[in-house]
């Protein structure tokens, strides 16, 4: 039986909560909004569990990387994504208004109360998928968060602001390395082309709009996804174009369901080892 | 209690003291991550802006500034996160900078924080660095990215052609 860590280090993490708590909001009329609730608190989930999710995946490569830099740079994703999932879910708690944290969100729901998009959950595979993999979620968070920095929900706006100059780095860097694979060797152009044929089918429900979207988009939270696209069919095109790569000709957005809470059966493989301490000891901090 | 409670002028020197965790020649202001000290109702209110979303250090920081103004004798404290506006590095003062040259950091170059554009990628695929990163050892110009991060999420990876050295630069965010 594993042992329950140090009780007696300082809590930093507790301070850390205590600070965030104590930050000065401001007016934002859609944080108490009743009939708009439901949906800003899915869509917030969203946003929450497409970082959570997809900064978890990358987490595993810690330790694994092909060479320490990609190691060390997959990791650092990994850290800016995380750091995104705790605001959006921390807002996506106080929105919900059910006494719940970022925390709780993260770690006592089950597969079929996330929100995230199906790309996000699929095993890393190879680096060529895991590369592919961001590169199409990366185009698609950066367009989003440009977006969401004219949100008229001051607190979303304020998240973005922060989580777009990371994401922005976080897309030179996965485009950088399309490029770099897909325009280079014989092989790695292989498994590049073959990442970029399976990956393709989930890419469409970044834009795949239901109910909520249409909500939040109505109350000029987030644009409408359907706004988004074309940026980022350029942004993909270039650099596949430059990547010597072929935008497969099937269509994009086969495997849906995702946001609604209907994961792939690689979802429950995540949340076993990530949700573990907390569903073992309630409560555990240190 | 203090009788008289010690000036805004006063906490923002003791708060030049407080080492950041991971670059420890640096304080927190230094860095520009604090925003804001008030008085608020016999309260010391010091707001601080975290300088990535998921900087592990942010909560140690606020542990090290806790830790200092409580020495200070400072008994009601609370401390904000602020996130608007975004941390940038345009906020790091010229001593800062100083500090991370000497200690073999080479400072964030203004004006250059990624776009997340392409613009520039041709540079950077060729292998050369698309920035002026000068060799915080010798000062040469002749420098090359090794990769886009280094050891904390504000660093990215250097090496000098000149002398060799590999090096971290302090990204512009």
């Amino acid at each position: 039986m594993p042992s329950l860590p140090d009780m007696g280090t300082p809590d930093v993490m507790a301070l850390a909560r205590a600070a965030a708590d104590a930050q000065p909001h401001p007016h934002d009329p859609h944080v108490a909004d009743l009939a708009l609730r439901p949906a800003f608190f899915d869509w917030l989930c969203r946003m929450g569990d497409n970082a959570l999710i997809l900064g978890h995946r990358l987490s595993e490569w810690c330790g694994h990387g092909p060479a320490l830099e990609e190691d060390i740079a997959l990791a650092n994703t990994a850290l800016d994504l995380i750091g995104h999932a705790q605001l959006w879910l921390g807002l996506a708690a106080e929105v919900e208004g059910q006494g719940r944290s970022a925390d709780d969100l993260a770690f006592l729901r089950d597969t079929l109360k996330f929100r995230n998009v199906k790309l996000v959950e699929l095993p890393n595979g190879d680096m060529a998928v895991t590369l592919v993999r961001q590169f199409l979620f990366d185009a698609w968070a950066f367009g989003m968060l440009k977006g969401l920095a004219t949100s008229t929900s001051p607190r979303v706006a304020g998240i973005a602001a922060k989580a777009l100059k990371e994401v922005s780095y976080h897309l030179e860097r996965s485009s950088d390395l399309v490029v770099r694979l897909g325009d280079g060797t014989g092989e790695s152009h292989a498994r590049m082309q073959d990442a970029l044929d399976r990956l393709w089918p989930y890419a469409g429900e970044l834009f795949a709009a239901d109910a909520v979207d249409e909500a939040v988009a109505a109350a000029g939270i987030a644009p409408a996804l359907a706004d988004l696209k074309p940026d980022w069919q350029r942004i993909v095109d270039e650099v596949l174009a430059e990547a010597t790569l072929t935008r497969p000709e099937v269509r994009f957005d086969v495997h849906l369901g995702g946001k609604q809470g209907r994961h792939t059966e690689h979802l429950g493989y995540i949340l076993a080892p990530m949700q573990f301490l907390q569903r073992a000891y309630p409560g555990a901090s240190w | 209690m203090q009788a008289v409670p010690p000036s805004t002028a006063q906490v923002w020197d003791w708060l030049a003291e407080v080492p950041d965790p991971e670059i420890p020649v640096v304080s927190v202001t230094d860095l520009g991550i604090i925003r804001d000290v008030r008085w608020q109702d016999g309260t010391l209110v010091v707001a601080v802006t975290p300088t990535y979303s998921g900087c592990p250090a942010t909560a140690v920081i606020d542990l090290a500034i806790e830790e200092t103004l409580r020495a200070r004798g400072i008994e009601h404290l609370r401390l904000e996160r602020r996130l608007s506006p975004p941390w940038t590095t345009d906020w790091v003062t010229q001593a800062g900078r100083e500090k991370l040259r000497a200690y073999g950091i080479a400072p964030p170059i203004d004006g250059t924080a990624s776009d997340g554009g392409t613009a520039a990628r041709a540079a950077r695929l060729s292998g050369r660095s698309n920035l002026a990163v000068a060799c915080p050892r010798c000062g040469s110009g002749a420098t090359e990215r090794v990769s886009q991060f280094g050891s904390t999420p504000c660093k990215a990876s250097y090496r000098c052609t000149d002398c060799l050295e590999p090096f971290d630069y302090f990204k512009c965010h």
